[in-house]
């Protein structure tokens, strides 16, 4: 069995009064593809997001190989990270948003390039030959040079996928990126998503894509009211739900 | 009426009047400058979470706000002196529109900054990058693009505003164009000469930030 990579323990956060992570456990080996799946409010992308700081959260651990992600331990008390070594240890995880989020003032290589050269610290042409690698390799070679606004919204999506894949993260997470898709540009993304999964990275993916998550992922995790409340092999838990909630959540999601 | 235009005196006097141009376009210029460096600073500031950098951000543009500029400048060379500071004419003019223009500019920033996605930030967060590096390659080229239509009619102003460095006799435009009037008593002449010259600066400037504008703009 590959190594362990990705370590959550009671992981919770909340908003206010409101409790949206109670208490989260899950264990990531190198090299799985794993799909959260749940109802709008159930946790899940937050949890993705407490994965590279993007939320903070008030209890429990991540620990990426190895690593405490975002707080340090004494005792009984926590502190968060400095910024700096915050903005390092998000250098390890990539993501890809619902929203594509590229860099409207920049070209397709210069969103790729921009965490290359400031991160990375490589210089322009480096980057720059590593930038229309990964857009060739989401079939974008010939937009190296276009702006996001002339791009479609998978198109943009794939260039946001290579600005996150192209900085060598140990780790993707996909925050439902296809949600704000128009349907026929829904399968060159996930093709995408497909050919990383084959090459073997480590990935996370929120998804309402039933029918992705069922063929792609080693693992799937079903989120209820802020708990893992099943998860196990795809084929397995989509055959037969172990718990009611799954059940029922399987009947109302389309799967197709 | 009886009375018949003649040009001439002003056109001798003309250098000066170009020369007094020329200073009013330097203050402007230099003034601008670092009173943008304040706006972008107070615009962070004013977006800012903690109230403890906010609130002293929007008393100062506030306040600025809320003066006749004629009023600060006269304040900054007469009363200031009293309380033992003491600057050139130029340095105490320049010194007040810097100050003026940082809390105009200030308010258009903040409003280029607030109309920036949040989810650009997240992505740039995503990718490793640290706040500060955020804001330099990414927030403020965006703010700025945002900005540039109601930058020009707020540069334009800045830059009349100049005018008022006459009334502490500083050599701008206004006041060589004053000193040529009491002189020659041309007075329609000089003050129409010196409003053509106002005029023809403010349209250069305008067509400047159009170009900037259609340069800098986001192909879509």
């Amino acid at each position: 069995m590959s190594k362990v990579l990705l370590e959550i323990q009671g992981l919770r956060k909340q908003y206010g009064i409101v409790e949206v992570l109670k208490g989260v456990d899950c264990t990531m080996r190198e090299g799985e593809v794993i799909s959260i799946i749940g109802s709008s409010g159930s946790g899940k992308t937050t949890m993705l997001r407490c994965i590279n700081m993007l939320e903070d959260f008030q209890g429990g651990h991540i620990r990426l190989e190895g690593e405490e992600i975002g707080y340090e331990h004494s005792g009984s008390s926590r502190r968060r990270k400095s910024e700096k070594e915050i903005a390092r240890q998000r250098a390890l995880t990539g993501m890809a948003f619902q929203q594509f989020n590229l860099f409207p003032h920049m070209t397709a290589a210069q969103n790729v390039m921009l965490g290359l050269v400031k991160v990375k610290k490589m210089s322009h042409d480096e980057a720059r030959v590593l930038a229309e690698k990964w857009l060739d390799r989401v079939g974008l070679s010939a937009r190296a040079d276009t702006y996001p606004g002339q791009l479609s919204g998978g198109q943009q999506q794939r260039v946001a996928i290579a600005r996150a894949i192209a900085m060598a993260p140990r780790l993707m997470l996909f925050d439902e990126v296809t949600s704000a898709l128009d349907p026929e540009l829904v399968g060159e993304v996930l093709q995408v998503i497909k050919a990383l999964a084959a090459d073997g990275m480590s990935m996370l993916l929120v998804t309402h894509e039933m029918r992705f998550a069922y063929e792609v992922s080693s693992r799937v995790i079903f989120m209820n009211q802020g708990v893992i409340c099943e998860e196990g092999d795809p084929k397995e838990m989509f055959a037969k739900p172990r718990t009611e909630r799954l059940a029922e959540f399987l009947k109302t999601s389309s799967f197709n | 009426m009886g009375y018949t235009l003649n040009f001439a005196v002003v056109w001798r006097n003309f250098d000066q009047l170009l020369e007094g141009l020329a200073l009013s376009l330097g203050l402007a210029f230099v003034s601008i400058l670092i009173g943008a460096a304040i706006g972008l600073l107070v615009a962070f500031a004013l977006i800012a979470k903690s109230g403890w950098i906010k609130r002293p951000a929007a008393t100062y543009v506030t306040v600025i706000r809320n003066l006749p500029i004629l009023v600060l400048v006269l304040f900054a060379y007469f009363a200031l002196p009293q309380m033992g500071v003491r600057l050139g004419k130029l340095e105490s003019f320049v010194a007040v529109l810097s100050i003026y223009s940082g809390a105009y500019l200030a308010e258009v920033f903040r409003a280029g900054l607030i109309s920036i996605p949040k989810g650009l930030t997240e992505a740039g967060l995503a990718i490793g990058l640290t706040p500060m590096q955020i804001r330099t390659s990414i927030i403020v080229p965006l703010m700025l693009r945002n900005v540039l239509p109601s930058l020009s009619s707020t540069v334009i102003s800045l830059f009349k505003d100049t005018s008022l460095a006459a009334a502490i006799a500083v050599p701008e435009l206004t006041f060589e164009a004053r000193k040529i009037n009491v002189e020659s008593f041309r007075v329609i002449e000089t003050w129409i000469v010196a409003s053509g010259l106002y005029v023809a600066t403010c349209s250069v400037l305008a067509a400047l930030m159009r170009f900037a504008e259609r340069r800098l703009s986001v192909p879509r």
